[in-house]
């Protein structure tokens, strides 16, 4: 009862936070919905109604916390194409077959949230979805780059759109041309560009679509009550609204649902609002205060409920929207109801400004279409996409173009297509791929000791298979320690480091680690960090261990050798000869070290090792990572090991067991062995028995005058390599406290 | 409280062909009679001739002078039929078969031979993914704990395997699937469900494998670390991916019984394995 009194006054003292934030975004969703409407030919309050209608509803049946719903960017291409194409031209009967096609898309997004399919959305890589984005983006720019400039009457596809640019410009230079409305176009995109360079408080409050909107009705009433001259821009160039907004709906017409036009129509709104609204929650819950998770299949059940509704309102479809949801985080948005609000102040604004609204020229929604559009497509993309690789640059294009020139579907499809040949290539094989594509390549489980969650891909790991490593992902919580093994996977794609990339991010929020290790070894195709690796040699091979092209795991190394004025090198050394004198590595083959860090002094360091167990026999690869230090003294050779762990002994086998007089406790936990009983109970002092007793059980191995420190054999995460490298200098200074030579000395028993 | 046949193996049955692996398959199956101190037959499909007699004599004397223990059987036919049926009429409980690691395309021909051995022989199969001349040491097994009734006599034989073998450490793996645990990670609420069902279903497994280890008697146990371990992956297949990240030397598996609808499932399972074998596996019947 108590806990949800809690509850309540959380939420009732949360609320008029959330409150005031949805009347931030409602000021940007209002223009933005009038805008993306019209950018898809439909009636410019149809995007309102969506904003409406998927703020009530998703926010009461949503399964995400601060995200904003309401019309999307991506799909104007799609329903702009459905509107001007399913009834040939006529807009209106156009309009009204696809209230029908985003209803039934409606339906088949609840299908997808019920059957929990949501997962599928990672089918896609990552490349071809920026270059599907950027295609709409340029698709929307092309498009509404005429409007802003007052030259509505342009048609035609996008590359000719684009290339009629400089004639839309030449026009305004003729005088018959209404240039004050063009000029409010520019002025606006001008407005949309330099509004975050502007630091003031007071005008940042007012974000800048609604400063847009502001300033054009204000010329509007400046014209009306002060100027003599007529308002100098065409109604044709107005937005319109019709009177009766909340008792006139459009009636939907279903007759066509059978027709290929159709069906291919409502696939493409589901296909793409699914997309637009999982990458929008991803992003959105990266920026959570609260740091939850959403429920993404039950966002996509009410997002398509919230479709449904708003088609038969007239409303085009809701998706959740990115931009505006940041803005909701951003001024203070903790929970739903700020979803909720924003649809409320949304309907006030219709009801109460409905006389503005009709004031606002049509350039200046255009402007801020023009701006999105420019963002989806950014130049800045492109870059980040050809760093990652050129083989990224060519799906890039790929899909580009071929949306551009096609549609969206076949876009997409194009992408997925270019990146599976271009993985064929990399690879050089086409069968490795489709024997291991079914595999359950995925091998999950929580180490007995310290309760991390090992997760170990092998064979390959690209979009292709990637929910099969998700799925299993989303069971680790994010407070806890994971571990992701690549040693036994050929290749991985950048699709899949991204999105690791992600959760490496949402467990460092959360107080988890996720550490990916494994990757150091494989070569790459360039310097990016996440570039696409592959044990496979390309043919113009970056060389591995290139100071550039470090993984996390090696930059945090390097790192970690930084802060300790260590020194770090990535390259492989095959010289181990050193190592050998240990007991554990006698019957293993070292096939090299590499990602070692070191003092100056080389007294201390730690290494990744690979080696095989027994000379000639390839048996199957281990990597661990190890710690030697180099001792003062000469002290005896022992081996000391946790009671019981016998794999690391057996060589020893014919050796007992020393026992230390006086501290049972120690012997019952450790096997130690050695040569010289005597020597080592020596120098087993009470100091050295205390530390190896208060701190957590490292193998220890000496063998002279190196120490060999070590835990399992595999690789260490970053956490253990920090606590390993505490725990060896912290060894170090009691070892090298002990007077061995004088304790020696003082022994008449033993000589030597 | 149960009773265990006091060897395993009595009679190891290998088939040879005349292939650079011959050597190497011969000194691991002589070994393994070493190991067992039991009787050893080698099989060769195809015609005798002196040269090839000479060969096997010659690699066999170095071994034994015991020509009860060897027994060279010559015949000619179809090699899956002729090794199953020896094996039978000779009543070997062991069937040795040197793998490749994986199979190509061009070796697929070998490697279909193994599979039907495996999948229709009446008796144990060991397949060795890389026979050697020398000795290798079999530190660490990794047994299946599956629910399964023939997971008990499983476990039992794979402790005197493991004495015989001299291994250190044992492992048994409970395969933990997703089906099993029922709940779809959705959200944070979902997501402490599905880690408290998968607490639950680790210690149920576990206390069911604790069960079976109670039975096994304690001089079986001796000197050997016993380790259980859940995975979550699927099912038969997980266990080989698991044997490779721990570096196990035998993976030891539940024989397919192909009665019921469900042991078609399971023999499924095995295909996996044998597609792409992890380390050396042991199919116990």
């Amino acid at each position: 009862m108590k806990k949800t009194n809690n509850t309540t006054s959380g939420f009732l003292s949360q609320l008029p936070k959330n409150i005031f934030s949805g009347f931030v975004v409602s000021l940007i969703a209002l223009p933005l919905g009038l805008g993306l409407a019209l950018a898809s030919e439909a009636p410019p309050i149809s995007g309102v109604i969506a904003s409406v209608v998927g703020g009530i509803i998703v926010s009461i049946f949503g399964g995400s916390k601060v995200t904003i719903t309401g019309p999307g960017n991506g799909l104007v291409v799609v329903l702009l194409g459905a509107i001007t194409t399913l009834a040939n031209g006529d807009l209106y009967q156009g309009y009204i077959f696809t209230l029908a096609a985003i209803i039934c898309s409606g339906a088949l997004m609840i299908i997808i949230g019920q059957l929990r399919l949501g997962i599928l959305s990672d089918f896609f890589p990552s490349s071809a979805i920026q270059g599907m984005l950027a295609a709409i983006g340029i698709s929307i720019f092309a498009k509404q780059f005429h409007v802003m400039l007052a030259n509505t009457s342009i048609k035609g596809d996008t590359i000719s759109l684009l290339t009629d640019i400089p004639h839309s410009i030449s026009l305004l230079f003729k005088p018959e041309y209404s240039a004050i409305a063009a000029l409010v176009g520019v002025v606006s995109l001008l407005i949309m560009f330099f509004y975050g360079k502007i630091r003031n408080k007071y005008f940042q409050l007012v974000p800048a679509p609604m400063w847009i909107v502001l300033i054009a009705v204000g010329l509007s009433y400046y014209y009306e009550f002060f100027s003599s001259a007529p308002y100098p821009i065409d109604d044709s160039l107005l937005v319109q609204i019709p009177n009766d907004v909340f008792s006139n709906f459009p009636t939907p017409d279903f007759s066509l649902i059978l027709d290929f036009k159709f069906i291919g129509v409502v696939i493409a709104i589901t296909l793409i609002s699914s997309i637009e609204s999982l990458l929008s929650i991803k992003a959105v819950d990266k920026l959570d205060p609260l740091k939850r998770r959403s429920n993404i299949n039950k966002d996509l059940t009410a997002l398509g409920i919230a479709s449904i509704v708003s088609g038969f309102l007239g409303g085009l479809n809701v998706v959740t929207v990115i931009a505006r949801s940041s803005v909701n985080v951003n001024n203070g948005g903790t929970n739903r109801t700020s979803n909720f609000f924003h649809a409320v102040f949304l309907i006030l604004f219709v009801v109460l400004f409905q006389d503005q609204l009709k004031r606002i020229p049509l350039t200046a929604l255009a402007a801020i279409l023009v701006y999105t559009g420019y963002k989806l497509a950014a130049p800045k993309n492109l870059k980040i996409v050809a760093k990652i690789g050129k083989e990224q640059l060519i799906i890039f294009f790929a899909t580009i173009i071929a949306t551009i020139t096609t549609n969206l579907i076949t876009g997409i499809l194009i992408g997925i297509l270019t990146t599976i040949i271009i993985h064929f290539i990399l690879n050089k094989s086409v069968l490795f791929f489709i024997r291991n594509l079914f595999k359950p390549n995925v091998l999950m489980f929580k180490e007995g000791f310290n309760d991390t969650y090992f997760v170990s891909i092998k064979n390959f790991s690209s979009f292709l298979n990637y929910s099969r490593l998700k799925r299993k992902l989303d069971t680790i919580p994010e407070n806890q320690d994971a571990i992701i093994d690549f040693s036994l996977c050929d290749f991985v794609d950048y699709t899949v480091q991204e999105s690791l990339l992600g959760y490496q991010e949402t467990f460092k929020r959360k107080g988890g680690s996720f550490e990916i290790t494994g990757l150091d070894i494989h070569g790459t195709s360039s310097e990016h960090p996440l570039a696409i690796r592959s044990l496979i040699p390309f043919s113009k091979k970056i060389k591995i261990g290139a100071k550039s092209n470090l993984t996390k795991r090696q930059k945090d190394l390097q790192n970690i050798a930084n802060n300790f004025s260590w020194k770090y090198d990535p390259k492989k050394d095959h010289d181990v000869s050193g190592l050998h004198d240990f007991v554990f590595f006698k019957t293993k083959k070292i096939n090299y070290l590499n990602n070692s860090i070191y003092d100056s002094k080389s007294i201390f360091r730690i290494s990744d090792t690979e080696f095989s167990e027994g000379e000639f026999i390839a048996r199957t690869l281990v990597r661990t990572t190890i710690m030697t230090i180099k001792l003062k003294t000469e002290v005896p050779k022992f081996t000391l090991d946790k009671e019981g762990l016998l794999e690391f002994i057996y060589k020893f086998s014919g050796f007992k067991d020393i026992l230390i007089s006086g501290h049972p406790d120690f012997s019952k936990r450790f096997f130690l062995l050695g040569e010289k009983p005597e020597k080592i109970k020596l120098f087993f002092t009470n100091e050295l028995v205390l530390f190896l007793e208060s701190n957590p059980y490292y193998h220890i191995e000496c063998n002279g005058s190196y120490l060999l420190v070590m835990r399992k054999e595999r690789l260490a995460s970053i956490k253990e390599i920090k606590a390993l490298l505490d725990y060896g200098t912290r060894l170090e200074k009691v070892i090298s406290s002990i007077q061995y030579e004088e304790l020696l000395l003082k022994s008449p028993k033993i000589k030597s | 409280m149960n009773e265990l046949p006091h060897h395993k193996f009595n009679t190891i049955l290998i088939g040879v062909a005349f292939s650079p692996n011959l050597k190497n398959n011969i000194f691991e199956a002589m070994r393994m009679v070493d190991f067992f101190d039991s009787k050893m037959i080698i099989v060769h499909v195809g015609e005798k001739t002196n040269e090839k007699e000479d060969n096997i004599k010659k690699l066999i004397s170095g071994f034994s002078d015991d020509d009860e223990k060897v027994n060279v059987i010559w015949k000619q036919g179809d090699p899956v039929t002729v090794i199953i049926e020896t094996a039978r009429e000779n009543n070997a409980d062991l069937i040795m078969l040197g793998a490749i690691p994986r199979e190509d395309f061009l070796k697929f021909y070998i490697g279909s031979i193994a599979r039907k051995i495996t999948r229709n022989a009446h008796c144990s199969v060991l397949l060795l993914i890389k026979p050697s001349e020398d000795l290798r040491p079999c530190n660490h097994i990794v047994v299946n704990g599956l629910k399964d009734e023939a997971t008990q006599k499983t476990i039992l034989d794979s402790f005197e395997v493991a004495q015989n073998l001299g291994a250190q450490k044992l492992t048994i793996v409970e395969e933990i699937s997703r089906q099993e645990v029922k709940v779809i990670v959705e959200d944070d609420q979902s997501l402490l469900k599905d880690t408290l069902i998968k607490e639950q279903l680790a210690q149920k497994e576990d206390l069911r494998v604790q069960h079976i280890l109670n039975d096994v008697p304690e001089d079986l146990k001796t000197g050997i670390l016993i380790k259980t371990q859940s995975i979550f992956g699927k099912r038969g297949y997980s266990i080989g991916h698991y044997a490779k990240v721990v570096a196990a030397d035998l993976l030891i598996m539940n024989a397919p019984k192909r009665t019921t609808f469900l042991d078609r499932i399971f023999l499924h399972d095995l295909e996996y394995i044998l597609s792409e074998l992890p380390t050396d596996v042991l199919i116990m019947r």
